[in-house]
């Protein structure tokens, strides 16, 4: 197994401060914008964005929330199935701007697992996808995100791995290769 | 672990500690989509059930016919009563014929022990075990214990008790197996007539004092005396049986403590369990009805997944 550094720790930061810019250049004050991640590893980027745009900006509450797709996957008796997280949306979504939010675009799959799940807690105005890593070229659906950390181009073997300091003790992508 | 470790859900005995676990886990995800404004996941819209029902049945029937449907799954429903059972068909005839039309999941309620243990190693379905005469009644036994866990916070250490007519009950036996996986104590009671004889190998206490088993216990399940089964007298007047077992608000309030109170249902009001104590604060028998449905799609749902 080979590992290959896609993005350090300074880069790292430097990618989620400029993707909060860029929610901040769209949504302005948030008053009717939420934040949505996707579980389980979503959330990590979600809470990451949340806390830089609440300093960054100085505005007190911007609505978060975590969902779970399990349910609503299409490869549901295709492969193991994972033991589903927990939804928390504790906010109505309907007529809001959603940022959706996942730490890896591959080949959408979890994406439209993800709006469909959405869908049913609530009729949003509009939803933009946010990334961190988009791997190009590997999409199974129409789906392209709206805001991208870093673009990679790999092939169906290899594997993007995000780490958090949350769960792995430091903030770090790799791509790792057979 | 994500998957059960067996192919069909027939009793409890068949479960392990971490199945039952898992299927609590699964069901808490189930109980917050039943509480959102569109109460259905798509996960088996390509799943068709058949509830096969050979014994009378409302809220069994109609709790796994909720589940299969907030489950998008597409359910056959068939009672005895209207088929050609009537006409002298055999159980395996029956469901081959079912399966012939490309059923998935069998939920199958018989008067017969056995019937779904019988059914799965001869049918090429999953079964799910909804009542086998007075053997096991699984899906109840997971709401129960899941209602407990939701009420006190853990199964580890609880005491329960039993009260009623064990003899002709699956969801005594059935209870007393989860219950007893999940770390609590569990004692039986009620008439010595209404007490299986090998009960005391199941290594539960055994009482036959009604005010014996409340003081000792934290969670008081009350059962019905199962009059369509007792072919014999088994006490001499129901009266007599509502002085000795039954569950009213005096006895209720005479005890130290607060415990909390079940019923599988139905319930004979005025029996059993008085109307005061079955409605009160301390009964959790509508929350139990509620986790049924949670319950049984989570069983569903991870039976499905072992499908191919």
């Amino acid at each position: 197994m080979q590992k290959r550094l896609l993005l350090d720790l300074t880069h790292f930061e430097i990618t989620i401060k400029r993707l909060c810019c860029q929610l901040i250049e769209n949504h302005n004050d948030f008053s009717n914008s939420v934040i949505i991640g996707l579980q389980p590893r979503g959330v990590f980027l979600a809470h990451r964005i949340h806390e830089n745009l609440l300093n960054l900006t100085g505005i007190k509450n911007i609505a978060i929330g975590e969902l779970d797709v399990t349910f609503y996957r299409d490869d549901f008796r295709r492969r193991e199935i994972n033991s589903p997280s927990k939804t928390h949306i504790n906010f109505a979504i309907a007529d809001k701007k959603v940022i959706l939010i996942d730490d890896v675009l591959f080949t959408g799959r979890t994406i439209r697992s993800g709006m469909d799940a959405m869908l049913d807690i609530g009729r949003p105005s509009k939803v933009e996808l946010m990334v961190l890593v988009n791997r190009r070229y590997s999409r199974h659906l129409p789906i392209e995100p709206d805001y991208v950390g870093i673009q990679v181009d790999t092939i169906r073997s290899e594997k993007v791995k995000v780490e958090w300091k949350e769960t792995e003790g430091k903030d770090a992508v790799w791509l790792l290769s057979e | 672990m994500s998957s059960l470790s067996t192919k069909h859900l027939l009793g409890i005995k068949d479960l392990s500690a971490e199945d039952i676990n898992l299927i609590f886990s699964t069901a808490d995800n189930f109980k917050d989509v039943l509480n959102r404004q569109i109460k259905k996941v798509p996960s088996l819209r390509d799943i068709t059930i058949a509830n096969l029902f050979f014994e009378n049945s409302t809220r069994t029937r109609l709790s796994f016919e909720l589940a299969e449907k907030r489950l998008s799954a597409d359910i056959v429903n068939f009672s005895a009563s209207s088929s050609s059972v009537s006409k002298g068909e055999t159980l395996i005839d029956t469901v081959n014929n079912i399966l012939a039309m490309k059923v998935d999941i069998v939920v199958m309620r018989h008067p017969h022990a056995g019937a779904a243990d019988f059914l799965a190693r001869n049918v090429n379905a999953r079964i799910v075990n909804a009542g086998d005469g007075a053997h096991e009644h699984p899906t109840q036994a997971l709401l129960d214990a899941y209602s407990i866990r939701e009420r006190e916070g853990s199964l580890t250490g609880k005491k329960v008790a039993i009260i009623g007519d064990i003899l002709h009950s699956r969801v005594a036996l059935s209870n007393i197996f989860c219950l007893q996986k999940l770390g609590a104590e569990v004692m039986v009671c009620g008439p010595t007539t209404l007490m299986p004889k090998y009960i005391s190998s199941l290594g539960v206490k055994v009482s036959h004092s009604l005010r014996e088993a409340l003081s000792w216990c934290d969670v008081a399940n009350m059962l019905r005396i199962q009059m369509e089964r007792q072919d014999i007298r088994y006490f001499p007047s129901l009266r007599e049986y509502i002085q000795l077992f039954g569950l009213n608000m005096e006895i209720l309030n005479s005890l130290e403590k607060s415990i909390t109170i079940m019923h599988p249902g139905p319930i004979n009001r005025g029996v059993e369990i008085t109307s005061e104590v079955a409605d009160s604060s301390q009964s959790i028998i509508l929350n139990q009805v509620e986790n049924g449905v949670a319950i049984r799609m989570a069983v569903l749902y991870l039976l499905a997944s072992g499908l191919n």
